[in-house]
This record gives C-alpha cells, structure tokens and sequence, in this order.
C-alpha cells in the first residue's frame, strides 16, 4: 500500500530562480509557486529546463540566483529537502546490490520506521517481491524504474519530483504508477513532474507549465489550453 | 546518532560491493607485490641496504597502490547518479566521507598487513619484534591516504581529465605522510629499533587537520 505522507504537505515556491552553467542559460528567472497538495506538469521540448528546474527544486544543484522555498514546511527548508523523493532520469540505485538491499539501504539511510517491512511492503507494491534477492544489474529497464519509483516512496514523502517517471514501464507499470500518484495526490501529497505530450500521468495534473529555453511560457489550470500545453499545439 | 547510523549503514553498502566484486582488493594486492617484486632487482637486499631503502619502496609502492584503489571510488557512484540519492538520503552529508574514507583506510590496510610478510622475506628485514608499532604507522598512514584521497576523489570524479587527475592532485599532497611514515619505518626496522614519535605525532595531526577540514568542507565536494 502506498503510505501516505508522514509529515504535513508542503508546497514549493520558485522564485526569479535561474541557472547558469557558464554563459548558457539553463534557467531564466522562473517565479510560481506549486501549492500544497497540487499536482503540476512540466511540459517543453528537450533542453527547455525541465530537469534542471526539478534537479533544483530537490536541491540537488544550487541556483545561480533567485531563491528556492517550501511553504508549511514543519522544520524549515532544509526538514522539506528530505521529506522529498525524487525520480530523476538515472535510476540512483547500485547496480551491485539487489532490489532489496538497495531499499533498505535507503530506507535506513532515511530513518524510515521498521525498513525491513516498508521495504517488503513497496517491493510487493512494484511487483519485484519475487525478484528481491537478484541483482539490479539483471533488471530490464522498466524493472529498474521500479525501483527508482520505490526508493522515491520509501519515506512517504510530502514532496514528489518526477523527471519523466513512467520511462520505460509497460502499459501495466504506467498504470499502476498514474494509480499510486492518483493516491499519494489524494493525500495532499505535492506532486511536480515533468512529462512529455499527453498521457496517462499528465491526466492527474491540475495545472500545466510550459518551459521554453528555460523560461516559463505558460502556466493553466484547466481547459483546451492545458491540454496544448501538453501538446505543444499552440507552440 | 544519524551520523553514526547513516556511516555504518553506507560502509556496510561498500564493504559489501567490495567484497562481492573483489575488484580493488585484488588489483592493489597484485599492484604492489609487483612495484615490491621490480624494486627488490634495483638492488640487492642485503640487510643493511634493506633497512635505509626498504621503506621508502614499501611506501612508495603503498602510495601508487592508494592512487589505483581511490580512483574509483566515487566515480562508482556517477553510474546511476546515486550519490544523488545519497546526498537527498543522508542527513548529514559527511557520512558518506566518513563510510567511504573508513572503507579505504580498511583496504589499504588489509593489502598492507597482507603485504608485510611478503616485504620482510624479500627485504630480508625483521618485522615481528616491532609489528605492533608497523601496524599503528600503517593505520596512521593509511588513514592519512584515505582522508586526502577520498576528498580528492570527489572532486576529481566530477573532472574531465579524472583518470589524470587524482594522482596528479593525491601525490604531491600526501608527500609529508610518505615522509613521516617512511621515517618511522625507518626507525623501527633499525638494527636497535625505537620509536620514532615525532613521526608518529605528525601523522596523527595530519589525520586530525585533514579529518576536520573534510568535516567543514566537504559538503561543497558534494555539489554539482
């Protein structure tokens, strides 16, 4: 079962961020805000800033300036920063270890209660409970992004940042991951992803923002033009 | 206590890929027997000779072996961005020094403690009368290595000349632990063996002022 967040939700608040990587603009000056319990789609063509936007937002890469903040945090930022899972485009499990080493790894690692059951209780939740003691190395490429999804879960987070989640699932992973963020949004869990074109996952998003060359273009709740978002019909 | 939890739970994470590959293990062990094997032909061992060069060589030998063993070790974690998933896992970001620089320090001196018997039949040298105090300028040493060389290998593994860079970076640095170490060596294996403490006091500040700096600012090697 997917474990509601043990902690009160928490939003995200991006404010005239922007990222430099020399005299490249990754990011420029990016203001909005996700309200707690939103569920938010990033849309834009390769290279728009969507994974550095996320890679900031979970405070893996500082800004080059402009501030970054999680509103309702108990605790401050820093108490929010690790009450977030990440899935971003690498799988961040050892290739070395099996599916259930890796996640108690993590879970103890995060001081998640009773690891050894959180872990049993996602591994039958990925469908990897038959294949716990194999090596990561010997998962196919949905297999692997199984994993990457319940070490994001382990802690049952307040935020959650997806860089393009359902890469590589079957139809049956890609439903079962739109059903637990259908769950984990129920429980006022903040949800920011990125996706690409209109799927499965973007039908539980209630605002789309469009990134185009690291700018903000777009920003709906509702309606044709969120779907366009998505689709980039009005590009 | 989240430090000393998160440490033994990511240096049990390395010690068990370690011992599941092998991989550096046995490559430093075979490195440096070879570096002991070609040295021992420069000259020839007799007992005197052994003592005034022997632990320079073994020294030596250690230092290249250590530049080989920490190479890896946090390019390991870029094959799937999992010092990523580290770095949003652990509450204190110097636990992952501190798993992966006490995983090295027991590495190297394993390949060490191995290596001695090897060293002192082919250096002809006496080492079980003083072997207590070998051990502790091993460990002191080897610690010293693991603190500058896991430090430098977070910042090499996110260079573009990385193979070249950290025993460009690790040599010269670790320069004043080849020195002392070799001097303390050089004492003990001495025909009246002593100890020599000003060594030993050496490398121990060396381990304490490399230890705290990593502490203070090894958060920053961590960023992108």
């Amino acid at each position: 079962m997917v474990t509601p967040p043990e902690v009160s939700p928490t939003g995200i608040r991006f404010e005239d961020i922007e990222k430099r990587y020399g005299g490249l603009y990754a990011l420029r000056r990016v203001s909005f805000e996700v309200a707690q319990g939103e569920c938010v789609v990033l849309a834009g063509r390769n290279g728009s800033g969507k994974t550095t936007l996320l890679r900031i937002a979970a405070r893996l890469v500082r800004p080059s300036s402009g501030q970054l903040s999680f509103p309702g945090a108990a605790g401050g930022s820093g108490s929010a920063a690790k009450n977030t899972g990440f899935v971003a485009h690498a799988i961040m499990a050892y290739d070395e270890l099996t599916a259930e080493e890796n996640l108690l790894l993590f879970a103890r690692l995060l001081g998640t209660s009773q690891p050894a059951k959180r872990v049993e209780e996602l591994l039958r939740e990925v469908g990897l409970f038959e294949r716990r003691d194999s090596l990561v190395r010997t998962f196919s490429r949905g297999m692997r992004q199984r994993v990457a999804i319940a070490r994001a879960l382990l802690h049952a987070p307040s935020v959650l940042l997806l860089d393009e989640p359902s890469t590589g699932l079957d139809p049956q992973g890609t439903s079962w991951l739109t059903e637990t963020l259908r769950r984990m949004r129920d429980a006022r869990c903040t949800i920011l992803m990125s996706v690409h074109g209109e799927t499965e996952l973007s039908a539980l998003a209630t605002r789309a923002i469009r990134l185009d060359s690291g700018a903000v273009v777009a920003d709906t709740r509702t309606g044709a033009s969120f779907r366009s978002i998505l689709t980039f019909a009005d590009a | 206590m989240s430090l000393f939890s998160n440490t033994t739970a990511l240096l049990g994470k390395e010690l068990r890929t370690e011992f599941r590959s092998r991989e550096l293990l046995t490559t430093t062990i075979v490195f440096i027997l070879i570096v002991l094997v070609l040295f021992s032909f420069t000259f020839d061992p007799t007992s005197d000779e052994s003592r005034r060069f022997g632990p320079g060589l073994l020294w030596l030998a250690f230092l290249f072996a250590a530049s080989l063993m920490l190479q890896p070790c946090f390019l390991r974690e870029q094959t799937n961005d999992t010092l990523d998933a580290l770095r949003l896992s652990v509450a204190d970001p110097f636990a992952i020094f501190l798993a992966k620089l006490a995983a090295n320090t027991l590495f190297l001196l394993v390949t060490e403690l191995l290596l001695l018997p090897v060293f002192a039949m082919m250096y002809n040298v006496k080492v079980l009368p003083v072997l207590h105090w070998v051990i502790l300028v091993f460990f002191l040493g080897s610690l010293g290595v693991s603190i500058a060389g896991t430090a430098l290998s977070a910042i090499s593994a996110q260079a573009r000349m990385r193979e070249l860079l950290l025993p460009l970076l690790l040599l010269p640095l670790l320069t004043p632990i080849l020195v002392a170490s070799t001097e303390v060596t050089i004492a003990l294996l001495d025909r009246s063996p002593y100890v020599q403490w000003k060594g030993i006091g050496f490398l121990g500040v060396f381990d304490v002022v490399f230890l705290t700096t990593l502490w203070l600012f090894g958060e920053y090697l961590l960023e992108e």
